[in-house]
């Protein structure tokens, strides 16, 4: 039996002090012999085509080594950049894309020629010096117009701008009939950018001799980088080595492969150098992938008591000019309708559209943030309707039996949601939260609080769901152990580790499992040529309940092993052989025992049972039963200055509940990330297109308003631990929980401090100038809202 | 044409000749080898790249190398004395202010030099004495804990001192 003294302890972080003293290795860290660096140059118009392409000057410039285009990577490079069919298996179109355009651009940023220099400053100076000869056509910008007969396309010799379109469930205008109240809203996600501090960067150095060809680069998933790269370069999967090192955060962006991580290895073996390419940030912003990028419309409705009766969900999802790799993945929002709540009938629909902007992909949440955002408005809104709490119609209508299988067919493992909302509740001091809302309200003052009680697919997932999902490869997860004569154990995952901080918690897992000191046991990851044949990789929420899982039967492996040998050595029935806290003894005799490492150094030696190999070691790939599904309630509390339309978030209380913890100082710091990240979206983050140009406004952080220290309060948590019943560790995921949770909590607030002013919706970001007409136009037509009263 | 610069980086002496237009960051991380100095936004927001010009906080991307002459330059390398984590660096690491790791760097400059003119600040004055600094990963619950125990703990350690002080770029 294996002791538990490691997991739930609150660890310290063992990758914290090569981070804290600079010496963290991320991709920019590296360099090589020889190495050149690439700029590439980009398309500044949304839609054109490309008339001619002038490199001569450049190509004179100092220190110029090579300019590339379309033909050159031609030469090297072929398929198009992989679209999975994620949660739409059929789409109506998918657009060729080649990492470099040819003829036609249909983004702004999107790759025309690169220049290899020298150096840095070089490479940059001779890609200003690329003539290239555009004819601007019409672009696509607005996703309502985007489907109408008229409008341009966003591929000039495109069909329309319709990439999917499917029904999920239809409605049943029979159930419909039954609510009393129903209401309708339009929720608009805007496009966001994922920023991780880090940006995306590459290096490649090709060895002609051998073939080989060795890849760093800030992935989230390497090993899918090796799949498509080397399918994409014709570079068998033992001859490319894809090393992801220190990646300074990746939030779902880092998961897709790019353009870049195509044309600088291609590069490096036209060039014959090693070659780099670090992303700037105005690149990172107008080429790395965006999340959300969508509006909903829903309708809900409810009987007089407050039962829920329907929600109806549209999503159309603004996919950019390509679909990302993952692009469908966020539909997933309509599976996750009805949240945490029974409903009589849930339908959904979603619609994907073309535009010419960067392509959006999963970015942290994913469909899930979405889908929490529209259940949790309805639900505001549906208690507005009726004159009940915000808090009683949620206690009313949540899922209280487990497993439960929603109208989606996806089955909820365990949960107990009331019981998270009454913490949260009780911390927020809610009943004279109320009061002071009442009071303040009779002095103008305009205070709000908002609930959101979330709920979350991750883990993903289980082979027969997911393999489908991707086009065949299913995310499992694997990990392998090996336990050195001595006794002290590497671990090698499948999962990267970018914040996570895997580095300490996956050895708690084999610390407890084969009982030997924590300090003995070291994790590797990010490195496709450790380890086991193919990792899947961290994004989902996963990295825990099937990566953890992962660690823990290889772990269990091993013990398995040695319980054999010791039984052997022993001369004991194996079924007699205790395992306990590091030791073998044979039941009975707790005295005559054998340490863990004494029977691992045993293994390499002579003398073991008939048939059994040398060597202690076991490679194990994990393959979950079902999805998990974490859970809570969130509760903002803010106050809207109607002067200015500023926003006061004065406390943020989140209680979260994602099973078994393994290291509680970790999981909080997951949720203080998240939940800043979803309060950022409801108050600050925007992508902003320019309608006509198709030119963005937001390509430096001077535009693009990410928050600071000074704009948060300190979060205050809370915690229920109801296990997973779907894995043995009894854990769930919690990287996305708070962004999933957050947004719509915020804009439940400000929505209930400006109800007196009769505003139901505000559009996320919620800024002043976006308040304040609100405001302003609510008190000139609302005479309840004259002067604030 | 190339300029000569001559500065003190982290007590070492360092002398190369460099492009005019050449950013101190660069010269930090491409010419002297220090690269725990980052690059996250190219336009002076974010502050993974600060550094302390003769004590004083400054986004290395700022400045161009030349302009360093002269001057003594602290980065992330040079907090550690004698094998000890510098208390910034303890505290961060104690109190999980960093997840990615990538900004924190910037954020035990920007923090040294907040210590160095506000020796006890309150929450509300680490908050906005961070404000030049973004972080992604940590909704900066931790960091301004992280500010916090070191606030003390260099406090603590002065007081048992007397004279000796831990914060780098007190000079």
């Amino acid at each position: 039996m294996a002791v538990t003294t490691m997991i739930g302890a609150k660890i310290h972080r063992r990758e914290d002090p090569r981070l804290v003293s600079g010496e963290g290795r991320y991709v920019d860290d590296f360099t090589r012999p020889g190495m050149l660096h690439l700029a590439v140059v980009r398309s500044p118009f949304a839609h054109a085509l490309v008339k001619s392409i002038d490199v001569a000057q450049a190509t004179k410039a100092p220190g110029v080594v090579a300019v590339y285009t379309h033909k050159d990577f031609a030469k090297v490079l072929s398929g198009s950049m992989p679209v999975t069919p994620s949660f739409v298996a059929e789409k109506k179109q998918s657009p060729a894309r080649f990492p470099i355009a040819d003829k036609e651009v249909v983004y702004q940023g999107e790759p025309v020629a690169v220049v290899l220099a020298e150096t840095k400053y070089q490479a940059s100076d001779a890609s200003n010096m690329i003539d290239v000869d555009y004819e601007q056509l019409a672009a696509v910008m607005d996703l309502d117009k985007a489907l109408e007969a008229k409008s341009p396309k966003v591929h000039a010799d495109g069909p329309d701008n319709l990439a999917w379109d499917l029904t999920y469930i239809p409605d049943d205008p029979a159930v419909m009939k039954e609510a009393d109240v129903v209401i309708k809203t339009r929720i608009l996600q805007q496009r966001l950018a994922p920023t991780s501090m880090e940006t995306r960067g590459v290096l490649a150095e090709y060895s002609k001799p051998d073939g080989t060809m060795t890849v760093w680069m800030s992935s989230q998933s390497p090993h899918f980088v090796r799949l498509f790269l080397g399918g994409a370069m014709g570079i068998p999967e033992n001859r490319l080595r894809v090393i992801s090192p220190d990646v300074g955060g990746g939030f779902g962006a880092k998961i897709s492969p790019y353009s870049e991580d195509w044309l600088v290895p291609a590069a490096a073996k036209l060039s014959g150098r090693p070659v780099k390419w670090i992303e700037s940030r105005t690149e990172s912003l107008q080429t790395t992938t965006h999340g959300r990028g969508q509006i909903f419309e829903v309708e809900a409705g409810a009987k007089k008591d407050g039962t829920l009766v329907f929600i109806k969900a549209t999503q159309y999802l603004d996919a950019g000019a390509y679909l990302g790799t993952f692009a469908a993945f966020q539909a997933c929002a309509c599976l996750l309708a009805g949240g945490a709540y029974n409903w009589k009938h849930v339908s959904a629909r979603t619609v994907g559209v073309l535009t010419n902007k960067v392509p959006t992909d999963p970015y942290r949440g994913a469909g899930r943030p979405e889908a929490t955002h529209m259940c949790e408005r309805a639900i505001d809104l549906l208690a507005g309707e009726l004159k009940m709490d915000p808090a009683d119609i949620r206690r009313k209508n949540f899922i209280s039996a487990f497993p439960h299988t929603n109208h989606f067919g996806l089955v909820f493992d365990s949960g107990a949601y009331e019981k998270a909302m009454d913490m949260a509740l009780e911390i927020a001091g809610y009943d004279k939260l109320r009061k002071q809302q009442e009071e303040g309200r009779k002095k103008g003052k305009y205070l709000g609080i908002g609930l959101s009680s979330w709920i979350e697919i991750c883990g993903f997932g289980p082979s027969a769901a997911t393999a489908p999902a991707t086009g065949g490869i299913a995310l499992v997860e694997s990990a392998q152990v090996r336990v050195f004569p001595t006794g002290s154990v590497a671990v090698y995952v499948g999962t990267h580790s970018h914040g996570q901080g895997h580095d300490t918690t996956f050895p708690q897992i084999v610390a407890d499992t084969l009982g030997v000191p924590y300090d003995s046991i070291e994790l590797r990851h990010g490195d496709t040529a450790e380890g086991p044949a193919f990792g899947y990789g961290t994004y989902g929420s996963r990295s825990l309940a099937v990566g953890g899982m992962a660690v823990f039967k290889a772990s269990k492996k091993v013990v398995d092993k040695a319980r054999k040998l010791a039984a052997h050595l022993f001369e004991a029935a194996e079924e007699d052989v205790v395992f306990d806290q590091g030791h073998f003894y044979v039941k009975g005799s707790p005295d005559k025992r054998k340490a863990f490492g004494e029977v691992a150094f045993a293994s390499y030696g002579a003398g073991l049972p008939e048939g059994m190999e040398q060597g202690l070691e076991a490679v194990a790939y994990y393959d979950p039963s079902n999805f998990v599904w974490p859970f809570g309630t969130h509760v903002a509390v803010v106050e809207v200055d109607a002067e200015t339309g500023h926003v006061d978030l004065q406390r943020y209380i989140a209680v979260d509940d994602c099973g078994n913890i393994i290291n509680p100082m970790i999981v909080d710091g997951q949720i203080h990330g998240g939940v800043a990240q979803g309060i950022s979206q409801a108050l600050y983050e925007e992508v902003v297109y320019d309608d006509e140009s198709g030119q963005m406004r937001t390509g430096t952080f001077t535009d693009y308003i990410l928050p600071s220290a000074n704009e948060f309060p300190t979060f205050e948590l809370g915690r229920t631990i109801t296990p997973s019943p779907t894995n043995e560790l009894g854990v769930k995921g919690i990287g996305e929980a708070g962004t999933i949770a957050s947004s719509i909590a915020v804009i439940n607030a400000i929505c209930d401090a400006l109800a007196p002013l009769g505003i139901k919706h505000v559009d996320m970001p919620a800024s002043p100038d976006r308040l304040w007409k609100l405001i302003k136009e609510a008190r000139g037509t609302n005479h309840n809202g004259k002067g604030g009263s | 044409m190339k300029h000569k610069v001559a500065t003190t980086v982290n007590g070492q002496r360092r002398e190369h000749e460099v492009e005019a237009r050449l950013l101190l960051v660069h010269y930090l991380r491409d010419v002297v080898g220090l690269t725990g100095t980052h690059i996250g936004c190219d336009t002076s927001q974010c502050g993974a790249c600060t550094i302390l010009v003769d004590g004083q906080a400054v986004k290395s991307c700022t400045m161009f190398a030349v302009q360093a002459e002269g001057k003594s330059l602290t980065t992330i390398e040079g907090m550690a004395k004698d094998g000890e984590l510098h208390p910034l660096q303890q505290a961060f690491w104690d109190e999980h202010g960093l997840q990615c790791g990538f900004c924190t760097p910037g954020f035990i400059m920007a923090a040294s030099y907040l210590l160095s003119q506000n020796p006890n600040p309150s929450e509300d004055e680490i908050r906005r004495g961070l404000e030049g600094n973004l972080c992604r990963c940590t909704g900066y619950v931790n960091i301004v804990k992280s500010v916090q125990s070191a606030a003390k703990a260099m406090n603590g350690s002065k007081a048992k001192a007397g004279e000796h002080s831990t914060a780098a770029g007190r000079s």
